[in-house]
């Protein structure tokens, strides 16, 4: 198939060597599990067990509220101990609202739904039981997949694309899986190609992952409607928008979805995940997770039960080699800090990196000397160099003009920066303070409105007031003269 | 916001790219054309290559004392070096130590230090102190020795070379012009043509050898050219800047020469003679003073060729790199206004893309599987 180059990119070093040739592995139940009810993009889900309650596995902990959203469930049977603020995997440290179970060690299943033939139920079906099973992007993205599922309705969609990319250093979660796993992933492509009304799904996958190319192939052999491409390994391929530019040569129009232009593109382990959810009725209990990093002893991949705290699989990767530097949840590239180990796995853990300092490669930023690197570096045509220069400067107008909400944080530009800026900290901090200053200006806007209103209401009133008075006036003027009149 | 010392957003992991290795590999491309120059030139050459840099690297020391910089990590990073060595291979080989302390003291002080050192210059710092000095110093300037080169009986010893460098020398003794002034100037008396005038010193490969009277940095060609290629290789430069600014002149060069050759050389002598190779694969290459994008590169380096080639043949000056690169360096802020790379998902006039309805079906794959 001809394939299109999508414009700079990165080669970092990958690092996948010391996991990605492991079997994954399944990582006992841990005797506390810390869910949180917020895993993913959307409106949090709404807790639906009180404490002291015993659940079981795969029971409903939260239920999805609104439109985009998804509900959480219990990831092993116990009893829920606490509802309470706990941190969140985020390199805020705020505190998210949580679920906490003592686990049992029975692990006993609460009952399912299957289904025998899951090309008899319609779009509808199968949309609803994936939006109820807490299926989220597992790419890392975490956007709720039944939303995505359903766009078939509003838009005609042609391709479904099943990022296989993993275009991030050290992660090989998604590597394992399709070597592992690839007629479940198959069969979850089927579905959601049905659930879409759609015929045609190019799994794309890098051409350093040989083994899961040929896997998937394998698996997918029967089926024409599934495709196997490989992709030149380069980074971020993985991102949605390059991902499609390099299967079809189309960018996702500027403001736009890529459904409006005909593609949906889900995460491979997503595509697994909703085989689990409609073939056996598993709800998103658990997810591949890649422990790396310089600093892990045993680096590998584990099957973990979300809410299981990084610092447990840690401590069963048989902990340090010597203290990390850093601990991040996702690949280096794009990946947040840990505030501390005491943080669970969610839904959105593609990995947990431990990295030593020299894997950092910390070096004191120094001034741009504007080479260009940043801007041949770009995927997406922007300037990072100027974007920098206005946000440093508190110019952030000036730094949309430049592209700043066009730009993907993918961290190209920042790994190639001669002088080690670090760019998209500056991106970020310049796209905090413009939507703080939205939300200001939207407030801004409702107390303007509401002094309107109120100045409207108080000169209504004073008018009524001074209506009343003229007619009281008029009124005793009349009955002076109606006296006056009678007297003479 | 000023300094991040531990980012929270990624990338957390870096290139092995940094300033510092950018500048020692660019110093390293240039040592092969600098050795060449100490043989052809023999002392002098060295010392005041010596004392060039060395007064930078004081001047740069102080500057950044004065602005309570970190001195340290700036001195090291080559930059100033990098400055005051391209400085001393554009110099006549010869000039006193005066001329490498003034030149090497406004490179960096004026041309680097005051705009707000390392990055902030707009104008490249070695070309704006040569030709301040080339309008200062006109006689120390275009005082060219014919190469005399190490082991060769009337080269200068130790000693005499630094009575050379300390108190001058018998300029006519060993003086000549260059080839292209002296080409500017036996036509500019216009009773002589082209190729009477080339006969006499023209030699195609001396002038790509490097056999010829000049500065350090023009006399050898074949070396300059192969410590650029080393550049490009070691990707610290593209091929935008040389092909487009050499092309330029070679372009112009051609037709002209064409059209008239009596009056105009050719394109050969053209590109081997002068600073145009030097210019055009270590001066308007440099990252500070040329534009961001490709294509803005093309455009900035076809300006640098151009006006070489103008100045050169029309110009009051025999030689017009300096020149040229300093005025097209005044345009690169406007070159990176208005040059830029499409946008992702943006026409290039910035509106959202449009796709045509047939065009929204799933790619050919082309086999079936």
């Amino acid at each position: 198939m001809k394939l299109f180059r999508f414009r700079g990119g990165v080669h970092p070093v990958a690092h996948k060597q010391s996991t990605g040739c492991k079997a994954i592995n399944t990582m006992p139940v841990p005797k506390h599990l810390y869910v949180p009810v917020q895993q993913h993009i959307g409106a949090p889900a709404e807790p639906m067990v009180n404490i002291g309650q015993s659940v079981l596995r795969g029971e409903l902990l939260a239920y999805s509220q609104g439109a985009l959203s998804a509900p959480v469930h219990a990831p092993s049977s116990g009893t829920v101990i606490d509802i309470s603020e706990h941190t969140a995997p985020h390199p805020s440290g705020l505190p998210v609202r949580t679920i906490i179970i003592e686990t049992d060690g029975e692990d006993k299943w609460c009952s399912t739904q299957t289904a025998q033939n899951p090309f008899t139920l319609d779009s509808d079906e199968i949309s609803a039981r994936v939006g109820a099973a807490g299926i989220v992007g597992l790419g890392g993205a975490t956007f709720p997949s039944a939303v995505k599922l359903n766009m078939g309705k509003q838009y005609p969609i042609h391709t479904l694309v099943i990022n296989g990319g993993e275009c991030e250093p050290y992660l090989t979660c998604d590597d394992r899986l399709m070597q592992e796993q690839a007629s479940a992933i198959v069969d979850g492509i089927r579905i959601m190609l049905h659930a879409l009304h759609t015929q045609k799904a190019l799994v794309a996958i890098e051409d350093n992952k040989p083994e899961a190319i040929e896997a998937m192939k394998i698996a997918s052999n029967l089926f024409d409607s599934v495709e196997v491409i490989t992709v030149p390994s380069r980074y971020p391929m993985g991102s949605e928008k390059q991902m499609i530019q390099t299967l079809t040569g189309m960018e996702i129009p500027a403001g736009k979805r890529s459904a409006d232009i005909g593609i949906i593109v889900h995460n491979v382990g997503t595509a697994y995940a909703v085989h689990q959810a409609i073939r056996h009725g598993f709800p998103l209990l658990s997810r591949i997770v890649t422990i790396g990093g310089g600093a892990v002893k045993n680096p590998q991949n584990l099957e973990v039960r979300l809410g299981t705290l990084v610092s447990e699989v840690f401590a069963y990767c048989d902990g340090f080699v010597e203290t990390p530097k850093r601990i991040l949840m996702g690949g280096p590239m794009m990946g947040q800090v840990l505030p501390s180990q005491d943080v669970p796995i969610v839904k959105g853990s593609s990995g947990v990196i431990a990295l030593t300092s020299r894997e950092i490669a910390i070096s004191e930023n120094r001034p741009c000397i504007s080479c260009g690197s940043c801007v041949e570096a770009c995927p997406c045509g922007l300037l990072p160099l100027a974007m920098a220069a206005r946000a440093r400067k508190g110019e952030f107008d000036a730094a949309v003009d430049f592209g700043l909400m066009d730009c993907i944080s993918c961290g190209s530009c920042s790994y190639v920066c001669p002088s080690h800026i670090p760019l998209v900290q500056y991106f970020n901090y310049a796209k905090g303070e413009l939507a703080a200053r939205r939300r200001d200006q939207i407030k801004n806007e409702a107390t303007r409105k509401l002094a309107e209103q109120r100045n409207i209401r108080m000169q209504r009133i004073e008018q009524e007031k001074a209506e009343m008075a003229a007619k009281r006036r008029a009124m005793q003027e009349a009955k002076e003269k109606a006296k006056q009149e009678a007297a003479s | 916001m000023k300094n991040i010392k531990t980012p929270l957003s990624g990338p957390h992991t870096h290139s092995t790219n940094s300033v510092t290795k950018i500048m020692w590999l660019v110093l390293l491309a240039l040592l092969p054309a600098t050795l060449f120059g100490f043989y052809l030139f023999g002392w002098p050459a060295f010392n005041l290559w010596l004392i060039t840099i060395a007064t930078a690297i004081i001047a740069e020391a102080i500057c950044l004392w004065a602005m309570s910089k970190p001195i340290t990590p700036f001195i090291t990073d080559g930059s100033a070096i990098l400055s005051a060595w391209l400085l001393a291979m554009t110099l006549p080989p010869w000039a006193p130590w005066w001329i490498g302390v003034m030149g090497a003291l406004i490179a960096i002080v004026i041309g680097k230090q005051i705009f707000g050192g390392i990055g902030q210059n707009i104008f490249n710092p070695a070309m704006l102190s040569r030709v301040a000095l080339l309008i200062a110093f006109p006689v120390q300037m275009t005082s060219w020795v014919k190469p005399i080169p190490f082991f060769s009986r009337s080269a200068p010893d130790f000693i005499h070379g630094l009575s050379i460098t300390l108190h001058g020398y018998s300029i006519d003794a060993v003086s000549g012009a260059t080839s292209l002034g002296y080409v500017k100037t036996e036509l500019s008396l216009g009773t002589k043509t082209l190729t009477d005038i080339l006969s006499k010193t023209y030699n195609n490969d001396a002038l790509t050898l490097g056999f010829v009277n000049g500065s350090m940095g023009e006399t050898s060609a074949v070396l300059i050219l192969l410590g650029g290629i080393f550049l490009i290789y070691k990707r610290i430069i593209s091929w935008h800047i040389p092909v487009a600014m050499i092309g330029s002149v070679a372009i112009l060069a051609f037709i002209t020469n064409i059209i008239s050759p009596e009056r105009y050389p050719s394109m050969i002598f053209h590109i081997t003679s002068g600073g145009l190779i030097l210019g055009a694969f270590f001066i308007a290459t440099d990252m500070v003073t040329s534009p961001n994008t490709k294509t803005g590169k093309l455009i900035f380096a076809a300006g640098c060729g151009g006006l070489v080639f103008v100045i050169r043949t029309w110009g009051g000056f025999p030689e017009g790199v300096a020149f040229a690169v300093m005025l097209m360096n005044s345009l690169v802020p406007l070159i990176n206004h208005y040059i830029r790379p499409r946008v992702y998902g943006h026409t290039y006039s910035g509106n959202s893309l449009q796709y045509d309805a047939s065009k929204l079906k799933a790619p050919d794959t082309g086999t079936d599987a």
